[in-house]
């Protein structure tokens, strides 16, 4: 029933749903899961919602189990999706390695609350950003969205399916507890306002296809099962044609594909919001909840004659190194509000060097900053 | 010297200089070339991927005896390869995937079920066979097994038990045999190994045998009747290890191993699987043991949920093209 799929309009729903709406009206027919505070809510609505369009929503033994089937769906020839937070995220990082090395793209939503370990269950986090990065073993290029709001929960899952499908490879929405529950106006524009990319299929003979081409910045169009090119799908090293080839020369080819897919074309994915950072003195670097009160922080400032920017990542990965360190070079110091112990913050010192000055505000979790903390912080460099 | 780097795939984002090696790009035609040479002239060439013979596996291996007779059962159902894919974990048997002309996917450790059930969830007319080894199915992806047989996902799963760890060089497994010598239990295994056709009968396989890899021909006609069923299908395969696991036993060489499953096999087709337990150098009952019926995961879901979605949507969708 594909008119379901889309449900153009204004809803009043929180962000959890407004991922799962992302997912459907992205052309995601297949969701498997494993129920986790505080991102169970996309599921209970996948599992809703996906039946009505046809599609086949899956609870697993695990998310371990979960990941894996989103894989196979995916081969399948479904556009597919799970949702997890810390817990289910450390458990999905094996078979995120599979799909990075296979080449198989998805979705995993991520729901972030506090950590490590079960930590605090239903209250925020923003510490999974790292492990988002680098969490399963091995080199590979990363992509993750990080939403505002209920409306780019729907916004960015739409994007995170059409950057899977460009780049072939599973693509992180990293929400947060808070925006996951937030409750707000979101508008589904009608269908033939949304972008949609297309799987991409082969259409040379198999004699031709080379599944995993790594010679343009872009990866191969997919063959998945039953189109009759026999691909061999593996998460050993393996040559253009799939075949394991376990010699240091394939794994120079092999690797440096999965991460200069990402690497070469960052300018194209990266996405940022900017408050007056041209004439910035001091410049606020947030994304997620926390760049909502960095925003209120930045906008009172800003009335009241003060010199101060605010950069919301919109993309944590890649990140946006050389805006950073353009920035850097005229501006005195980049605030750095997470609610974590230091994470984002190294990447914006990283890109910054001796430049300016990085302050983190760091919160562990639980509770978010307010305006007034930030404009302190901003003050101190004013 | 500025010059050179540029020949070295500058990052564009990066704040760094990256130097990397010369790549040596895919010669595809070298490539091709290799599986020209020997690909076509054995029978079975038609469902071996092309110029990925020779395979890996040891002298003695009971493994190619699997491959051949799932390939003979392939052949007495005349299924078209396109139809058909196969899904593999990690270790020995694992490799099996590699070697076959079809869609193949060779995942990770323990996770080649949950996999498969995406891929067979996704395109319920494609023969999704699970093929891979006890370690593998039995102890890292036990719990997806389970799961699996408990939905009755169309899933036909070749568990290859060799008793170790073949792959890794002989350690114990959840299979070998309680007093049995492996790289990890030199003194002998304190375990039970489980027996495995009990295991997966009890938790909803609708179809259960074992054979060993002396039953070719039995074990292709119970593989070439899994292709028939619905459901989450069960077959256990016994094979040779003789360098990981023959040896520290002193079960001799593959052929002594097969002497072995000739002299201590009993067939008993419809046995009961509880009876059907392993020991070591004890006797090994084979054969067909449950053969029954019952909705697999697709059905019922299309039957209940489906059915319960889309009514509502269909007479919308008449409506709007009325």
């Amino acid at each position: 029933m594909p008119e379901k799929d889309v449900l153009t309009g204004e809803h009043f729903i929180h962000g959890d749903a407004a991922c799962a709406e992302g997912g459907l009206a992205a052309g995601c027919r297949f969701f498997a899961g494993y129920p986790i505070t505080p991102a169970t809510e996309v599921a209970e609505r996948m599992a809703r919602r996906l039946p009505e369009v046809g599609g086949v929503y899956i609870q697993m033994e695990d998310e371990i189990a979960s990941m894996a089937a989103i894989l196979g769906a995916s081969w399948g020839g479904l556009k597919s999706m799970t949702s997890t937070s810390g817990p289910g995220f450390s458990l999905m990082m094996e078979n995120i390695g599979l799909g990075m090395m296979t080449e198989t793209p998805c979705v995993v939503v991520n729901i972030m609350r506090g950590g490590p370990s079960t930590g605090l269950p239903t209250l925020v986090g923003q510490a999974d950003v790292m492990q988002a990065r680098w969490g399963s073993h091995g080199d590979y290029g990363c992509i993750a969205l990080s939403p505002a709001s209920p409306q780019e929960c729907f916004d960015l899952t739409v994007e995170a399916f059409n950057l899977a499908e460009i780049y072939r490879q599973p693509v992180f929405l990293l929400g947060d507890e808070v925006i996951g529950h937030m409750t707000e106006k979101v508008v589904i524009p009608p269908r033939d306002q949304l972008k949609i990319v297309p799987r991409r299929s082969p259409t040379v003979p198999k004699e031709e296809y080379l599944p995993f081409d790594t010679t343009g910045d872009l990866p191969a169009p997919m063959a998945v099962v039953g189109q009759g090119y026999h691909v061999h799908v593996t998460g050993l090293t393996h040559d253009e044609r799939g075949y394991p080839v376990i010699t240091d020369e394939v794994q120079e080819r092999n690797v440096r594909h999965l991460v200069d897919k990402i690497r070469k074309n960052a300018q194209k994915i990266i996405k940022v919001e900017s408050v007056g950072i041209e004439d910035a003195e001091v410049v606020v670097v947030a994304y997620g909840c926390t760049s909502r009160v960095a925003r209120q922080a930045v906008e009172d400032l800003r009335e009241s004659g003060y010199r101060v920017g605010l950069l919301r990542l919109i993309t944590l990965w890649p990140f946006p190194s050389t805006l950073v360190r353009e920035l850097s070079s005229r501006v005195r110091a980049f605030i750095v509000p997470e609610i974590n112990y230091g994470q984002m913050a190294y990447e914006v010192e990283r890109a910054t060097g001796r430049n300016a000055e990085v302050v983190l505000m760091a919160l562990m979790g639980g509770a978010m900053h307010t305006p007034e903390e930030i404009k302190e912080t901003v003050g101190e460099f004013l | 010297m500025r010059q050179d780097l540029r020949h070295t795939n500058l990052p564009k984002d990066g704040l760094m200089i990256v130097k990397l090696r010369q790549l040596k790009p895919f010669d595809k035609d070298a490539a091709d070339d290799l599986v020209r040479q020997g690909h076509g002239l054995h029978p079975d060439d038609r469902y071996l991927k092309p110029g990925r013979i020779p395979h890996i596996w040891c002298p003695g291996c009971g493994l190619g005896v699997v491959l051949t007779t799932f390939i003979d059962a392939l052949r007495r159902k005349n299924l078209p390869v396109d139809k058909c894919a196969v899904v593999s974990g990690i270790g020995c048997t694992g490799r099996v995937a590699g070697y076959l002309d079809m869609d193949t996917y060779h995942t990770t450790h323990g996770r080649a079920i949950p996999f498969a059930t995406g891929l067979a969830l996704a395109r319920p007319d494609i023969h999704v066979t699970v093929f891979s080894g006890d370690g593998d199915l039995f102890a890292i992806g036990g719990n997806h097994l389970i799961h699996a047989a408990r939905r009755n996902v169309n899933l036909k799963v070749i568990c290859v038990n060799n008793f170790n760890y073949g792959m890794t060089g002989g350690q114990v497994a959840p299979t070998t045999p309680m007093g049995a010598k492996t790289t990890t239990t030199p003194l002998g295994n304190a375990e039970p190994g489980f027996n495995l056709p009990y295991l997966a009968r009890a938790s909803g396989a609708v179809y259960v045998a074992r054979w060993t890899t002396f039953h070719p021909r039995q074990l292709a006609h119970s593989i070439a009747q899994t292709f028939d069923k619905k459901g989450f299908t069960f077959i256990e395969a016994i094979a040779p290890c003789p360098t990981g696991y023959g040896r520290p036993n002193k079960l001799g060489a593959g052929l002594d191993e097969m002497r072995y499953y000739r002299e201590m096999s009993e067939i008993k087709n419809g046995a009961d699987p509880a009876e059907a337990a392993i020991t070591l150098k004890g006797k090994i009952v084979v054969g067909a043991f449950v053969d029954v019926e019952r909705p697999d995961f697709m059905q019922n879901y299309t039957d209940t949920i489906l059915a319960k979605a889309q009514p509502k949507a269909k007479t919308a969708g008449e409506g709007r093209a009325a």
